[in-house]
């Protein structure tokens, strides 16, 4: 039983095989696509491997601390950034190899001209509890 | 309402119901039904015998259920001809459940949560709360474990062995909120222990009592680890220490060795020692290699090097990591400590580090970053040549 990130890029990640920009592919085809991940949450809440999921927004602002009493500085939000995630969904599976076999299935997605678009997805171990054995 | 004698009901009710032929989520429904029908019922009007009367309110709500669904009419004959007339002891009933909840046909993590739901007694949200999971994800996996294990007849005795790996599975989970994993399979391995007479699970009962005797020394107050070594030894269970070595001796006096009597065995003989320096390695590598012989897991290799190098010296621990699987998680982490002992710091620093990087969880991590940032600090200390 471990958990795992699966983390979806705006940008950043290798281009997918099937490298049509949503903004041209039919309506039936975004339709097909957006169908296909709510399958794909729901099957993994049927098996009880799901955690949570959620989409992001592609506007980020980078922030940090700039000294006692001075507001946080801010900047961004970058368009040319690098790396964009654009979601993520937890899993919690029984082996590394299952959660491999499901974020394949995730990259499955279906794009433009209905054909799997390939992308590239992460995949993040979290670090487990510790184990009551240590010695 | 006593909680804790509902607790403890439910599961043997649960048994009863299964070993009477009743499929086991229908078995568990019915349970579930009479246990509502008792707290509307028990706080005016008591039952002499809380387990007789959960026992005919659950069997006759499942007998109910069965009749109205027309579809299952066959099998309700086949059930109802089935029930055996004699009484059965209590002890196989739930012998029956542990093996149900442990069939080899469900994955790891489901025969862990059906385990703690039906033998365990624990709400769905509790064990959804141990392991960190939303209550809906734990419901499906409970739920589909049922349907997994429904239609099994266990007429054949079952896996002893599969049953102590899943208890070995939840106790290794620990203390993860307000239910505590270890003590929870602790309880449940008692039970276990009581109701079968098998070597291996009084090695178990044994070895988790062991460990758990010192978990208090294990971890500061701000959670980092303290190893062995430099545990406060003041801090340890010496009733549960002396409870699992007696259990420990019983089961190795039948001379019929198993893999977790030798752990124990090791567990025990770091519980003896007064001092870390008393350790008795010597001994420790001994069971090692007993162990080995037994299993002949790569973790337990590693684990043996480690014990080498305290009994005969680092070199000789290097020596044994050598021949140890290089890709396992802990094996860097291994080598620094060696390395460390036999007088190479800067070698040590490095692997500490990339230790560090390996490390399953953030205590670990913590620890080894800890001890690479140590060494570097006596490195650049020292006058450089």
């Amino acid at each position: 039983m471990a958990k795992y990130l699966l983390l979806k890029h705006y940008r950043g990640a290798p281009t997918p095989v099937n490298d049509v920009p949503m903004e041209k592919w039919t309506p039936e085809e975004i339709s097909a696509h957006i169908q296909y991940m709510r399958d794909f949450a729901d099957r993994l809440e049927q098996t009880g491997e799901f955690v949570d999921g959620q989409a992001l927004a592609p506007e980020g602002t980078w922030v940090r601390y700039d000294g006692e009493g001075r507001p946080p500085v801010t900047d961004g939000p970058f368009a040319e950034t690098k790396d964009l995630i654009a979601g993520w969904m937890i899993i919690d599976v029984d082996s590394y190899e299952r959660a491999v076999e499901l974020a394949g299935e995730l990259s499955a997605a279906p794009g433009a001209g209905g054909k799997p678009i390939h992308e590239w997805l992460e995949l993040r171990p979290f670090y487990a509890v510790p184990p009551t054995v240590t010695e | 309402m006593d909680e804790a004698l509902i607790r403890g009901l439910t599961p043997t009710v649960l048994a009863i119901l299964v070993r009477r032929g009743a499929d086991f989520a229908a078995a568990e429904d019915a349970v579930q039904d009479a246990l509502l029908e008792a707290v509307r019922t028990w706080p005016t009007d008591p039952p002499r015998d809380p387990k007789g009367w959960l026992v005919t309110v659950a069997w006759r709500r499942f007998l109910d259920t069965t009749r109205a669904d027309s579809a299952r009419r066959r099998r309700e004959d086949q059930v109802e001809a089935e029930v055996e007339p004699g009484p059965a002891t209590a002890v196989d009933d739930t012998l029956q459940l542990y093996f149900l909840c442990a069939h080899p046909s469900l994955t790891p993590s489901s025969a862990v949560a059906l385990t703690l739901r039906a033998v365990g007694g624990l709400t769905t949200r509790q064990i959804a709360q141990a392991y960190l999971v939303p209550e809906a994800t734990m419901a499906q996996r409970i739920s589909r474990a049922k349907r997994t294990v429904s239609g099994v007849r266990l007429d054949q005795p079952g896996d002893v062995a599969t049953v102590l790996r899943v208890l070995y599975l939840v106790f290794n989970e620990g203390y993860t909120g307000d239910l505590d994993l270890s003590a929870e399979a602790i309880r449940l391995t008692r039970q276990l222990a009581a109701v079968i007479d098998h070597p291996e699970v009084a090695g178990l009962l044994a070895l988790m009592l062991l460990h758990h005797a010192r978990r208090a020394s294990r971890t500061a107050a701000d959670g980092s680890l303290i190893p062995l070594s430099e545990q406060d030894r003041i801090l340890w269970d010496t009733a549960s220490i002396a409870e699992g070595v007696e259990i420990l001796q019983a089961a190795l006096a039948r001379d019929r060795l198993g893999e977790f009597q030798a752990q124990a065995a090791i567990a025990a003989l770091h519980a003896d020692a007064q001092t870390a320096a008393e350790t008795d390695w010597v001994q420790i590598v001994e069971w090692y290699d007993e162990l080995l012989r037994l299993t002949d897991n790569p973790v337990v290799r590693l684990n043996r090097a480690v014990a080498v190098g305290e009994a005969d010296g680092p070199q000789a621990g290097l020596a044994a990591l050598e021949t140890c699987d290089h890709t396992l998680p802990r094996h860097t982490a291994a080598a620094a400590y060696l390395h460390e002992r036999a007088g190479n710091l800067t070698t040590a620093a490095r692997l500490y580090a990339e230790a560090a990087h390996k490390a399953p969880n953030l205590p670990e991590r913590a620890h080894l970053t800890r001890q690479a940032a140590r060494l570097n600090a006596t490195l650049n200390a020292a006058p450089k040549e």
